[in-house]
């Protein structure tokens, strides 16, 4: 007899889980090496603590009250959630802190997409060592994770969320006009773009985004956060960047360098990451921070997709 | 690096081939069949212009052109939106049975009028927008029928010239969008594959 499960979530059977277990423990291993020590965290949460964190990124898709009436909702990502464990059970601890996950998160679907609404990330966080040495740290370890897991047309795209905002102090874009533009940006219409900066007489606002590749196109004012970065990348990491100045994520606490996870194989990102050094200051640590996750089951469509 | 590209079957077919033509893609094969849906050798897909974002955000094609209306109507679709291409111009109007305006009547007596459409999100989208209530019927053929069989109050659809809604008795009312054909790219795509993609993007300004 069939009994029916939600959309977007499955079983996982041992034929695939014996994979995904090789994925998770050639990245673990490598974590574990570079002195990140796993953490659990409950994938219930208070709405409210989820909410500091970031209203748009927290965004729970899944709540329910408890016997009290507390709004509980379920995780979307391990970011916030550490941000809290940072501030609850390390109040006074040296840092940096290193911490990885391998856990699940929950997202909404759209219909008729294929969509997960359960899925496991894999990644880690590093608290309390500031760009751009933290940052080269945790590009690193991503580098070595992704080749642990079995990946080899892999590449990184690297951004800075902080880039375009002072590219538009600089034009002297005024204030009014800024969200129709960033909009346009992250929804990545460039048809968009092109119109709505036209009236500002500097092409370098709908140039500049479009621009991705090699170090060498680093040569504007803005970009002096991704060149000092670039600096510090040992050679087998920086030839598996693509510099992509007009890279942007969908979640708001970002706040320098940013990056996505490509593989040939796959036409969507494996996932990605970037720094946030405002968050933990809003559950009560003020810290830098940078951390980046992957979508396991996506790593495992791209090992297959790579023929693997 | 070669690239795939989505290419779309219906009005915006022609114009398509003769920029292909242009930017040294070889479309002979395509010109020649009609039933073919895959040529390996030139690097084209051809599809219906809505299954044209589809294929693009999973990666099935690197590269597709379709019209601004299909993007409007997904905006959900993770692709980059490069170029206007300028060709496949058209209009996504408002339009009701001509005389009296029953849409108005309905909104006024009813409270609520009934609104058929391909383009069910464009429409819902306008109507909120613009502070009425409308039941959005989506149909999927002939969408200038439902007015005049008492299905529904008005239509929403895409008109190039007008002609099939004035040989059906329908007026248009209001203007939502004008709407071109777009040159789109996989997001992975656009990074892995950057100087192909932007070698197209340079070619085709500089064909325009």
């Amino acid at each position: 007899m069939i009994h029916r499960i939600p959309s977007g979530t499955r079983d996982v059977l041992p034929d695939e889980l014996r994979e995904l277990r090789a994925i998770t423990e050639g990245m673990r291993a490598v974590m574990d090496g570079r002195g990140y020590g796993e953490v659990a965290t409950p994938a219930l949460e208070y709405e409210e603590v989820l909410v500091r964190g970031d209203a748009a990124a927290a965004d729970p898709a899944y709540k329910l009250f408890d016997e009290h009436g507390e709004v509980l909702a379920l995780r979307s990502d391990m970011t916030i959630p550490i941000a809290r464990v940072v501030a609850s059970r390390y109040p006074t601890a040296d840092v940096p802190l290193r911490f990885c996950y391998f856990q699940h998160a929950y997202r909404s679907v759209q219909p008729q997409r294929g969509q997960p609404r359960e899925f496991l990330q894999a990644g880690i966080e590093l608290v309390g060592a500031p760009g751009p040495e933290g940052t080269a740290e945790a590009l690193t370890v991503l580098c070595e994770a992704l080749e642990a897991a079995g990946l080899e047309n892999w590449r990184v795209g690297l951004g800075d969320a902080s880039l375009y905002p002072r590219l538009l102090d600089r034009v002297g874009v005024p204030e009014g006009a800024r969200a129709q533009i960033l909009h346009e940006l992250v929804t990545r219409d460039y048809v968009g773009l092109a119109r709505e900066v036209e009236a500002f007489g500097a092409p370098e606002l709908l140039e500049l985004p479009q621009r991705r590749g090699a170090a060498g196109i680093l040569d504007f004012p803005e970009a002096d956060g991704l060149a000092a970065l670039h600096e510090l990348l040992e050679p087998r990491v920086a030839e598996r960047m693509i510099f992509d100045l007009g890279l942007s994520r969908p979640l708001s606490y970002y706040t320098g360098a940013v990056f996505e996870v490509y593989d040939a194989a796959l036409g969507a990102p494996l996932g990605g990451g970037g720094r946030y050094d405002d968050l933990l200051g809003r559950f009560g640590r003020p810290l830098p921070a940078c951390g980046w996750a992957l979508d396991v089951e996506r790593i495992h469509a791209a090992r297959v997709g790579e023929g693997r | 690096m070669s690239l795939t590209i989505a290419v779309p079957r219906g009005a915006l077919l022609g114009d398509t081939l003769d920029l292909l033509d242009r930017l040294g893609v070889d479309t002979a094969e395509v010109r020649a069949n009609d039933r073919k849906l895959l040529f390996e050798d030139a690097g084209l897909v051809t599809m219906r212009p809505s299954d044209v974002p589809t294929y693009v955000e999973a990666g099935a094609a690197d590269l597709g052109i379709t019209g601004k209306d299909v993007l409007a109507e997904h905006p959900e679709r993770d692709v980059y939106e490069l170029l206007d291409l300028g060709f496949g111009p058209c209009r996504m109007v408002f339009a009701t049975v001509a005389g009296e305006d029953r849409a108005a009547e309905a909104l006024r007596r009813l409270g609520v009028m009934r609104v058929a459409t391909k383009y069910p999100r464009i429409a819902a989208a306008y109507f909120e927008r613009t502070g009425r209530q409308a039941e959005i019927v989506e149909v999927k053929g002939s969408v200038e029928l439902a007015p005049l069989t008492g299905l529904v109050h008005g239509i929403v659809d895409l008109t190039a010239t007008g002609t099939t809604l004035r040989e059906n008795g329908l007026e248009v009312r209001e203007e939502i969008a004008a709407s071109t054909a777009r040159l789109i790219a996989n997001p992975v795509a656009h990074k892995l594959k950057a100087a192909a993609i932007d070698d197209v993007v340079a070619r085709i300004r500089g064909a325009a």
